[in-house]
């Protein structure tokens, strides 16, 4: 282990290239801290996003040595090759410049896929009674946790082969909501996750649950919506 | 359309997997016997329950293997739309005729 | 090789697809060569002695594999989708590989 860190990075959008870095390495340092060092002190130019810096926001997903990771709480000594670090935008999402990508497509299959909650046209007459231990709930609550930081939609093959697929971020928000007791738009959403882009183009290839650093799980979550979708087009015997 | 197609998907992979497991069976069975093709065929001629059963088989393979295709072909190639659809219908046919005609032959053999 | 490709729902993902492309690209075949019966049981007996070399059993094998490896791989599927499966282990996908060649070992070995 050497006193620097070769580190590649992508500049630039699609038809760009990587540009290598010489980076002291120190201990306990972050990916953060690499990317964060470079553009302080050796390329002001480098475009990256980053906000909390603790492993609450999600800003700083990227691909680091071919994962998708939080760089905030990716320590350099786990990650890197020897002294090689190579960093890389989010996959499947257009890149805006160097690390920062477009998340506008990821945001809107989560509206395309029903992933918000519908209150239904007239108010309620009196607080929705959900105990938490009840199945609906407990399934919700393992799915609520998710932040939108888009390592599961860079992580997922089928959306790098069929642009339109909504994707495991946007399905396993939709999962949620279907059981979610209290929403009155349930039908909408079966219909909105049943499309030639949704739930079924899954193919269990489980990165989005490999992945993710919320350790929710996807793959199931669609499993989920899969049953929902027959059991509505055939009843309850599916 | 979607949902017609999975469930039609999954619903014959639910028969196959009984079907394959017997036709695997059956087919190490035969080779373990070291039976002939002459011993098989007078074993399925006029053979009415083993008619029906790879009819049955026939039928799921041909619902089946075009649908698993049709996922391939358009996430792997820029092939999609009613052209595609239609393609796979002429394939379903061809594994429904090409297979019914063998169940025939061996049944009739 | 991309991270995500060195994950097991990947490769059994590939597996299971392959397998199928094989086995729709062999079944025409398959049921063609069935139907030489059509000719009584002498046509079939030598149509299948054109099989009886090493270069068709090695297919045979592969063929033999590739359906209970279709086999296994989608009874996975469907317990992921349908029987809420929880996958824990890498193993799962493993063991449908390893039954897979064992039916193709077997089934070879015994053409003998």
């Amino acid at each position: 282990m050497s006193a620097t860190l070769d580190v590649a990075i992508w500049r630039g959008t699609e038809d760009g290239h990587f540009q290598s870095f010489a980076v002291p390495r120190r201990e306990h340092q972050t990916v953060l801290d690499v990317v964060t060092e470079v553009q302080r002190h050796f390329d002001p130019t480098l475009s990256y996003r980053f906000a909390c810096r603790v492993g609450m926001c999600g800003s700083c997903a990227m691909v680091v040595n071919g994962r998708p990771r939080w760089t905030c709480r990716t320590r350099v000594s786990e990650v890197a090759e020897g002294d090689r670090l190579k960093l890389e935008p989010l996959r499947n999402l257009t890149i805006v410049k160097d690390l920062a990508v477009e998340m506008t497509d990821f945001f809107d299959k989560w509206k395309d896929a029903r992933g918000y909650f519908e209150p239904g046209p007239a108010p309620e007459t009196d607080f929705a009674v959900v105990p938490p231990e009840t199945r609906e709930r407990q399934t919700a609550n393992a799915g609520i946790e998710c932040i939108g930081c888009g390592v599961c939609y860079s992580a997922c093959d089928v959306v790098a082969w069929d642009q339109d697929y909504l994707g495991p971020a946007a399905l396993n928000r939709a999962w949620t909501l279907v059981n979610d007791v209290r929403d009155r738009g349930q039908t909408e959403r079966i219909d909105a996750v049943a499309t030639d882009a949704g739930c079924h183009a899954c193919h269990t290839h489980m990165s989005c649950t490999q992945f993710c650093p919320k350790q929710i799980a996807p793959t199931y979550a669609i499993a989920g919506l899969k049953r929902a979708v027959m059991k509505r087009a055939f009843g309850g015997g599916g | 359309m979607t949902v017609l197609l999975f469930a039609a998907q999954r619903l014959s992979a639910m028969v196959l997997a009984l079907a394959v497991a017997v036709h695997l069976a059956t087919i190490l069975y035969a080779s373990h016997a070291g039976l002939t093709a002459g011993a098989i065929l007078a074993r399925t001629h006029g053979n009415v329950a083993f008619a029906a059963f790879y009819g049955l088989f026939v039928v799921a393979v041909a619902v089946h293997a075009p649908i698993g295709l049709r996922n391939v072909l358009r996430e792997w190639t820029p092939w999609r739309g009613s052209t595609l659809d239609l393609a796979l219908i002429l394939f379903a046919l061809v594994l429904l005729l090409l297979g019914l005609r063998a169940v025939i032959a061996v049944f009739s053999a | 090789m991309r991270a995500s490709h060195k994950q097991r729902g990947f490769v059994a993902a590939m597996l299971h697809r392959l397998s199928g492309i094989a086995l729709a690209i062999f079944l025409p075949l398959h049921f063609l060569a069935l139907a030489t019966a059509l000719n009584g049981a002498k046509a079939l007996d030598s149509f299948l002695a054109l099989t009886r070399n090493p270069l068709v059993e090695a297919a045979e094998f592969g063929l033999v594999a590739a359906l209970a490896l279709h086999m296994a791989l989608g009874l996975r599927v469907l317990a992921i989708e349908f029987l809420d499966f929880r996958e824990r282990t890498a193993a799962i996908v493993s063991v449908c590989a390893a039954a897979a060649c064992a039916a193709g070992l077997v089934f070879v070995l015994n053409l003998g």
